[in-house]
């Protein structure tokens, strides 16, 4: 059995007066491909922003690598290694897909005012270096064709790789994916999952993934988690979880 | 003519800077800054106070402070002749700019949409205000006069514009190879990300706030010294230079005509938007040649609606004519007419 990557424990989200996320609680087991699956308004990604810091949990608690992260902002949960994207894609628009991706590596020497000006040499060597991830990162991704056209010229498929790029970028441990497959063409689709089979593989990054395409869920993950009103209603085995009376009702109401 | 010629480019000069200012704002990094008047009245009357002489009190002036930092340090050997005094002047415009965007950015940057536009125009108008009100500081609407000149001893008083061009130009020069190196850096890629989507900036682990502070700190700088070199110019300021319309929303039409976020945007922007502004003064000599039938009543309409109500006109048509017709600004559309030449060019070559 693996151990558990990330733990979340009794997490609540309060918005006003709905609650979001009710005492939720759930591990994803290190170097799994684990889907999250629900109806709309479970709060899968409310969840996320949760985990990822973009908002403060009302109560409750977030471990990584057995260390607590709940409240910390967004840049320091990245550092630790937890990287997520976008339901809709969120690329610069008017930045290249290079420069989308060169963006994305932490604690680069030019990212400093002072250094930027004053040891221009120094940020150029490690710019080449950069350069050199982000062409590597596209490679794996499929995007080299399109590496200097504005990120807006890309087709929602490729803007959907290129969030998984993105992550890649970021060397991390952990990504969270929010609906990758949706609106993405049954060819690029196959790129995107054997990414994401290969990242696992190779790289050992562990995914959490947001998705209604319940064929997409069965083919790529080995452990789906199943939210309902805010909370886990079930979780198990791809197929199990299929077969479950409860999540069919979940879904289409009882 | 050649008097007028470095007077405009004096001002084509220190507007540049402004824009430039901005330009790392809202070009760069997205930050909707209204109120650049204010660091501009900042830089500019850190500047003045700093070297002014003291007051004379039979003449009516009693404000209480003066740095008098030309005199003072033209008495040393070397640093005299250096006219070092008017580097220290930039500094301190830069600070000064520098405390207020700082102490603005810290409470108002992370609040999103349009809290900092709110922000900045409200502090605009209070620094102007502050000057405008308080006799000990600032001499009130009279203003701040006898501003020394820096390096005014090289040459004779009436061929002076001529050196403080090229002190314009020395400053906007270092200024803009600075802004270059930056916005070319991967400091100036964070701020490009976070101009085009701050979230995703945030998702790609970058330290957005921290990001935003230095940009409004570092443009407000810019402004800071623009308003030290205004200063310098005119030798005398009072709070009327600095309203909205004359330190901000040229400034702005300046940005938005030459192409922000360009590097060159700033510098075309200052060049178009002055020409017309300068150039409309000459308006009625060119309408006292046209045939008296035509001529008269144009003349007559000229009088009646006042020349600066014309120029505020003629700058806002422009600002329309661009947004329409080339959003992105002049400065993108001289780059494609030049490559377009330069294909026709090849062309011919070839044929």
């Amino acid at each position: 059995m693996a151990s558990a990557i990330l733990r979340v424990r009794g997490l609540v989200m309060d918005f006003g007066g709905v609650r979001a996320v009710d005492n939720c609680s759930l591990n994803v087991d290190e170097g799994s491909i684990t889907g999250l699956i629900g109806p709309n308004g479970a709060g899968k990604t409310t969840l996320f922003n949760l985990v990822a810091g973009f908002h403060k949990p009302t109560t409750g608690r977030v471990t990584f690598r057995d260390e607590r992260i709940d409240g910390l902002p967004s840049y320091l949960i990245f550092r630790k290694g937890i990287v997520r994207t976008f339901q809709i894609p969120r690329e610069l628009k008017r930045m290249s897909v290079l420069e989308n991706l060169m963006l994305v590596p932490s604690d680069q020497l030019g990212e400093s005012m002072w250094r930027a000006v004053a040891a221009r040499w120094l940020v150029k060597r490690q710019e080449r270096a950069i350069e050199a991830q982000a062409r590597e990162v596209l490679e794996f991704t499929g995007l080299s064709e399109v590496a200097d056209l504005p990120a807006e010229g890309l087709s929602g498929g490729q803007k959907k790789l290129l969030e998984l790029a993105r992550t890649l970028m970021a060397k991390p441990r952990m990504v969270l994916l929010d609906e990758p497959g949706a609106g993405v063409n049954p060819t690029l689709l196959r790129r995107l999952v054997g990414g994401i089979r290969r990242a696992r593989e190779e790289l050992g990054i562990t995914f959490l993934i947001i998705e209604h395409d319940m064929g997409l869920v069965m083919r790529l993950c080995d452990h789906v988690i199943v939210m309902s009103e805010g909370s886990v209603l079930t979780q198990g085995a791809p197929a199990a979880v299929q077969q479950d009376d409860r999540v069919v009702r979940a879904y289409l109401g009882d | 003519m050649l008097e007028f010629l470095t007077a405009f480019a004096i001002l084509v000069g220190i507007y540049s800077v402004f824009a430039l200012g901005l330009n790392v704002h809202w070009g760069y990094t997205g930050l909707f800054n209204i109120g650049v008047a204010g660091f501009f009245a900042l830089g500019a009357y850190a500047a003045a106070l700093l070297t002014i002489r003291p007051p004379l009190s039979n003449q009516g002036e009693d404000y209480l402070y003066s740095g008098d930092l030309a005199n003072r340090l033209d008495s040393l050997p070397v640093v005299g002749v250096l006219d070092l005094w008017f580097v220290a002047a930039l500094v301190a415009a830069s600070l000064v700019a520098a405390a207020v965007a700082l102490v603005v950015g810290t409470i108002t940057i992370r609040l999103r949409g349009d809290y900092l536009a709110i922000a900045t125009l409200g502090i605009a108008e209070s620094v102007r205000l502050v000057f405008l009100n308080e006799r000990w500081l600032s001499n009130v609407s009279r203003g701040i006069y006898t501003i020394p000149r820096p390096f005014g001893d090289i040459v004779a008083p009436q061929d002076y514009d001529r050196v403080y061009l090229v002190v314009v130009l020395v400053v906007f020069v270092v200024l803009f190879a600075g802004i270059r190196a930056l916005v070319h850096s991967p400091w100036g890629r964070v701020l490009r990300a976070i101009r085009e989507d701050e979230v995703t900036a945030e998702a790609s682990g970058k330290h957005v706030f921290r990001f935003k502070l230095q940009a409004f700190v570092l443009g407000a700088v810019i402004m800071g010294i623009g308003g030290a070199l205004y200063a310098f110019n005119f030798r005398a300021i009072s709070p009327i230079t600095f309203t909205p319309l004359l330190g901000t929303f040229i400034i702005w039409a300046m940005l938005v005509a030459g192409g922000s976020g360009r590097l060159y945007g700033p510098i075309v922007g200052a060049f178009v938007v002055w020409g017309i502004w300068s150039g409309s003064q000459f308006l009625p000599n060119v309408v006292e040649r046209l045939p008296e039938a035509v001529g008269a009543p144009v003349l007559d309409a000229l009088e009646s609606v006042g020349l600066p109500n014309i120029r505020f006109f003629a700058v806002g048509v422009l600002v329309v004519l661009v947004l329409l017709y080339a959003p992105d600004g002049i400065t993108p559309g001289i780059v494609r007419l030049r490559e377009r030449l330069a294909g026709r060019m090849r062309r011919r070559a070839r044929a």
